[in-house]
């Protein structure tokens, strides 16, 4: 069961940089247990959103509070519980994997002894890497000590900006695994921007879009794609007819297309066992139902009003 | 929190290829010096002796590890900046093109603290550095030259300080020194927050330090007024401790004007980091 306990607040979140309006009027809020997608078009103000989040860039106006805690007044303490990645993951070429997380697990405000380290580093698979320099690193390791660094806190709150730019699709599935795994077993928060929007819907159970500077819609994953229709493809063995009786019955939905053993229409998610029945009731053979919803085409959709 | 960011910047400090080359070169500066005294060494002490060979005569070990200390450490106004500059130049501004300074300022410390960090590993670098001279000119150059009286020649003519009354003013000079470097880490340091790349301020430094040295010594009425305010006019004021009498007044003026100059640098590092959006 979803927790109650807002792990973020952003409260109509402005920025400007000049005259430029990076950020109009964000809202959204983040539950304990999230795996909250933040999903929006280049340039809507993700990244600004989520550095102002991570008190990188100071906003204009509007609210941030997370665990409780007004943002502006209680840096160190929410930072202290925040483990992130904001953009590509860059560390210090010139020194080893190791000495990397060591130095950011001496300010992260946790006592993380060198075991751990070691733990964390076979963890995100980079034992036997540990003591090399990151100037031989290709980006998925990167990515992998990225992770690293950000889980050797035990943070309760995760952070990923775009985590799998770049990854191959195997170092996808891993990243994608590895916040399930947290999500799964250590109960952990995790803030997810990806333009992966397929990767979203996998793993996310809430999500806000936001397009130009403003939040267009948030709430749980399924309940916003069920809210809109579907487009469900009809596999049937005579397609004139059923044609005929779709266009004939009383339930509201239009006809997408057509070929020679396919209808698909745009119909909403109760009445497809309705028109199932009706197309059978009436001779049609129906072999496969296949629904089509997908968030890229709710996010398109959005985006484009 | 404060002590382990200063710790991380040693560390990081003394892992950067680039803080070496200010060793390098300062031995390298420095081993040129005293190869070319230990050749031609006398040659160089009877072409500043001969005007007052009429009317002195000079005994004993001229060219002694003490005058040679001496020599290096005029060099100071003309490398050593360079130097420091290269690596405090770089403290802000390199995280910035490296893109660690988004990881560096989500973890809980305050941004003055880390800016403080960094200052305190500048001053320890400086420091590093300008004992690595010392010891260069100082204990090499007495195992190579021996050790003597010190003779000074400074606008009002020649001083000979006795070795036994020098220590103590390789001490003070050493640290005025140190104090002047710190002045031009601060600088760079500051520089170093409105940039996102590492050139830009060292080069700045070094532009500073030039422009400053030309007004400084520009002699229009205009500008005396603000000459005994500029830091350059300070920074060979460990001279001073090699006078005899010793001119506390000008020492003490020296230091108040690099120190004010070290506070006000660092009030505006301060206010601009904390200011400062980051969108590297």
């Amino acid at each position: 069961m979803q927790s109650e306990e807002k792990i973020i607040e952003v409260k109509h979140l402005v920025k400007y940089f000049g005259k430029f309006k990076a950020v109009e009027d964000v809202s959204f809020d983040v539950f304990r247990g999230d795996v909250y997608g933040f999903l929006g078009p280049n340039g809507a103000g993700k990244s600004t959103t989520i550095r102002t989040l991570l008190s990188l860039i100071k906003p204009s106006s509007g609210e941030i509070r997370l665990f409780g805690k007004n943002l502006k007044d209680n840096r160190n303490f929410i930072l202290r519980k925040i483990g992130c990645i904001v953009e590509k993951p860059d560390f210090y070429k010139y020194l080893s994997a190791e000495k990397n997380l060591e130095i950011f697990a001496r300010i992260s405000g946790a006592d993380v002894t060198k075991k751990q380290i070691h733990e964390i580093i076979e963890f995100v698979g980079l034992k036997g890497r540990e003591k090399d320099k990151l100037n031989g690193f290709s980006h998925g390791m990167k990515q992998r000590l990225g992770i690293a660094q950000t889980l050797i806190h035990d943070p309760e709150l995760i952070i990923l900006d775009e985590p799998t730019t770049g990854l191959d699709p195997q170092g996808i599935i891993d990243i994608r695994n590895l916040i399930l795994q947290l999500k799964n077993e250590s109960n952990k928060t995790v803030l997810l921007s990806s333009h992966i929007l397929s990767e979203i819907e996998l793993i996310a159970n809430r999500m806000v879009i936001i397009n130009k500077g403003k939040t267009i819609v948030q709430g749980s994953v399924n309940d916003l794609l069920n809210a809109q229709d579907l487009i469900v493809s009809f596999q049937l063995d005579n397609i004139p007819k059923a044609k005929q009786i779709i266009q004939s019955s009383s339930i509201k939905l239009t006809i997408d297309n057509e070929n020679e053993n396919t209808i698909s229409v745009h119909i909403s998610h109760e009445n497809i066992p309705v028109l199932n029945k009706i197309l059978t009731d009436n001779g049609c053979n129906v072999y496969s139902i296949e629904s089509k919803r997908k968030l890229e085409d709710y996010f398109l959709k959005l985006i484009s009003e | 929190m404060f002590w382990k960011s200063t710790y991380n910047e040693l560390i990081k400090i003394a892992a950067k290829p680039r803080s070496y080359i200010g060793i390098g070169a300062v031995t390298l500066i420095a081993g040129i010096i005293l190869f070319a005294m230990y050749t031609d060494g006398m040659n160089f002490i009877s072409f500043v002796t001969k005007p007052f060979e009429q009317t002195l005569s000079f005994e004993g070990n001229i060219l002694n590890g003490n005058l040679i200390a001496f020599i290096i450490l005029q060099m100071l106004i003309i490398h050593v900046p360079l130097l420091i500059a290269l690596v405090t130049g770089d403290l802000i501004s390199g995280e910035g093109a490296m893109g660690t300074v988004r990881l560096l300022l989500t973890k809980p410390i305050s941004r003055t603290s880390i800016l403080f960090s960094k200052f305190l590993a500048g001053c320890a670098y400086t420091f590093v550095l300008l004992l690595w001279l010392m010891i260069l000119s100082l204990v090499v150059g007495k195992l190579l030259f021996g050790t003597g009286d010190l003779m000074v020649l400074d606008s009002n003519g020649l001083i000979v300080l006795q070795q036994h009354d020098l220590a103590w003013r390789f001490a003070s000079g050493f640290s005025l020194s140190f104090l002047s470097l710190v002045m031009i880490a601060t600088l760079s340091l500051t520089l170093s927050c409105f940039s996102e790349n590492s050139i830009g301020p060292i080069v700045s430094t070094m532009a500073i330090i030039i422009l400053f040295t030309i007004i400084g010594a520009l002699d229009v009425p205009v500008l005396q007024k603000i000459q005994p305010y500029l830091f350059t006019n300070h920074m060979v004021a460990w001279r001073n401790f090699f006078e005899d009498p010793l001119p506390v007044g000008k020492i003490v003026k020296s230091m108040v004007v690099l120190i004010v100059h070290i506070v006000g640098l660092l009030s505006i590092a301060v206010y601009k980091f904390n200011k400062k959006d980051i969108l590297s």
